[in-house]
């Protein structure tokens, strides 16, 4: 809180948030408040060619405004189409033509990924993108954001977006996870007691002993799910964790930016983690959610681990410690694709893979694949499916009558092994 | 201008009422399924500046630019709404229809009442009725972006 002297009047400047300085020195306007609308200068910004080309050529843009500060991933798919395949070609071509070197093409893995191993994603930066779940950038202390093709295009062509400056809301968690339980159980547990949108517009603080207690796979769970409770931004604590991974991977000098102590959230809710316990969503929608005792007589076609939430090391080596010298029950498909590249050869050389491929998973290349219905895993009709990622949306993983359910990547694991879905302590 | 004849819609006009799938491939003609679900041949009855009024969370849904782009393309001056969803705000913002946030106008306006849109006192006259409406004001930058037409005439006209 800073007190000012004015005209004989002290004026009380309450504390602020990550969202409202970041945008503040992004935009330079010192003082923006939850409501006001900015030109914001993005540090970094992900482009997607094949949909910024067409309006390049509309408009007359023949330059994007700093390549260096672009990057391009070629992910979602892995040329599963022609079409597809075309859009990736765009992108190599956009890339040559406008010289940028920060390109990541088909076998890369996901870009939410892909960018923060590669030392793009540093605290305190703006980083306004192609994509809805960047803001899993929040893990790192940036304020990452989706946005739509006008303005990727916009920001391509000038590096800026306008942007309204989001109120905050807190959710802060004391107490420890219990055994099977993690970031994924705590998130579903939000968007079933209070919505999905209940950080409509608004920037999502998760602070507290047992956010600080996370590896940082797990707080990117927390923050690549903030779009699923509707925000805009999603942030975990910039701690040395977090700082020694960005050192690591890049030399570019970046100044990590935190809540100050008395700020007045919106909103703060208050969880004990040592109450939680395995969550899973049912069809169609991700706040449809109960305790993982109660669809236990669930039989499953298909399980699947992998995406921006559950591709990353942590996430399969919890899998893996549940899978160990168990085996997939029969008429059960599992499927385990790491995000990516780096995280392959990790679980590789951990041995990971091997215990997957020995209890009859199939390991596929890194890649968003059947998240979204492409690739290795494509829902056919009736199937039912649990899935370790994010949306269960109706007929996003293949057929229309296919159900998704969506769970942690340790009772998907479990779940294999029975068939049905089953808690993780129970086998 | 923004004068014209009010269309009043109720709540939760989303982005598949607005233009159902399937309207998003190339060359599709926008404007014969603007809003075909509830309203067939919408475009047809529509003169240029008419307003649509709308309820609450005009807009959910997709984000395909098509929605505002299909309303724009009949003629429609503006959408007035008691509240939108986010990403289509963006979106009309962007390409320059005006998207104006107004509690209380679905009983302030009624189907076919004549009304005009003052963008910069933040008024809306309803002529039928003789009774005035405030909007929400409009920031700075969102002006900035309606008075250039679009983001990309904004781009133009600021570069
Ligand atoms: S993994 Fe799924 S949710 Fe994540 S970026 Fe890819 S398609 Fe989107």
């Amino acid at each position: 809180m800073i007190r000012v002297k004015y005209a004989d009047t002290v004026i009380t400047i309450m504390g602020r948030t990550i969202a409202e300085k970041i945008l503040s020195r992004a935009s330079g306007s010192p003082n923006v408040v939850p409501g006001d609308h900015v030109f914001a200068d993005v540090d970094l910004h992900r482009t997607s060619p094949a949909r910024v080309l067409p309006i390049f050529e509309e408009e007359g843009i023949e330059e994007v405004w700093d390549p260096s500060k672009i990057v391009v991933v070629n992910d979602h798919g892995s040329q599963e189409s022609i079409d597809e395949a075309n859009e990736k070609s765009q992108a190599r071509q956009f890339v040559e033509e406008q010289v940028i070197e920060h390109f990541y093409d088909v076998g890369h893995g996901i870009g939410h990924e892909v960018l923060p191993e590669n030392g793009h994603v540093r605290p305190g930066e703006l980083i306004v993108a192609a994509d809805s779940h960047s803001v899993t950038y929040g893990a790192f202390g940036a304020a990452g954001t989706g946005v739509g093709k006008t303005d990727i295009a916009y920001i391509s062509a000038t590096g800026q977006a306008w942007l309204r400056v989001p109120e905050t809301i807190r959710f802060h968690v004391t107490g420890e996870f219990p055994e099977y339980t993690s970031a994924k159980d705590l998130v579903l547990y939000i968007a079933g007691e209070y919505g999905t949108d209940v950080a409509r517009y608004k920037a999502i603080e998760y602070t507290g002993p047992a956010i600080e207690s996370l590896p940082l796979d797990e707080r990117m769970v927390l923050s690549n799910m903030a779009i699923e409770l509707g925000g805009k931004f999603g942030f975990t604590p910039v701690d040395s964790m977090v700082t020694d991974y960005v050192d690591e991977r890049t030399d570019k000098p970046y100044e990590p930016v935190r809540a100050d102590d008395d700020v007045d959230y919106e909103a703060t809710y208050h969880f004990d983690a040592s109450e939680l316990h395995p969550k899973v969503s049912k069809p169609h929608r991700v706040g449809n959610v109960v305790d993982v005792d109660e669809v236990t007589n669930v039989e499953l076609d298909q399980v699947f681990i992998g995406t921006c939430t559950h591709g990353k090391y942590e996430d399969l080596s919890r899998a893996a410690a549940v899978l160990d010298g168990k085996e997939v029950a029969p008429g059960t498909r599992l499927i385990i694709t790491p995000a990516t590249r780096e995280v392959f050869t990790r679980a590789a050389r951990e041995g990971l893979i091997e215990i997957f491929n020995e209890a009859g998973a199939t390991v596929t290349n890194a890649t968003c694949g059947a998240c979204i219905g492409f690739a290795s895993g494509v829902l056919g009709e009736e199937e039912v499916c649990l899935a370790a990622q994010n949306r269960n949306f109706k007929g996003r993983m293949g057929s229309e009558t296919s159900e998704i359910y969506l769970s942690s990547p340790e009772t998907a694991a479990a779940s294999a092994i029975t068939g049905r879905i089953t808690p993780p302590g129970a086998v | 201008m923004m004068r014209g004849t009010a269309y009043v819609f109720g709540d939760e006009i989303n982005t598949d009422i607005i233009t159902p799938r399937g309207s998003d491939y190339v060359g599709a003609d926008l404007t014969d399924i603007l809003m075909s679900p509830v309203r067939p041949n919408f475009a047809a009855e529509v003169d240029e500046g008419d307003i649509i009024v709308a309820g609450e969370h005009f807009g959910s849904g997709s984000s395909r630019e098509t929605a505002p782009r299909a309303i724009q393309e009949a003629g429609i001056s503006a959408v007035v709404a008691e509240s939108f969803a986010r990403i289509y705000y963006r979106n009309s913002v962007n390409i320059g229809l005006p998207a104006l946030t107004c509690p209380g106008v679905t009983e302030h306006v009624s189907e076919e009442d004549e009304i005009e849109i003052g963008l910069g006192n933040g008024v809306i006259q309803n002529h039928t009725t003789g009774r005035d409406v405030e909007f929400e004001p409009l920031d700075d930058v969102v002006q900035s972006i309606y008075d250039a037409g679009g983001l990309f005439k904004y781009y133009h006209a600021t570069k």
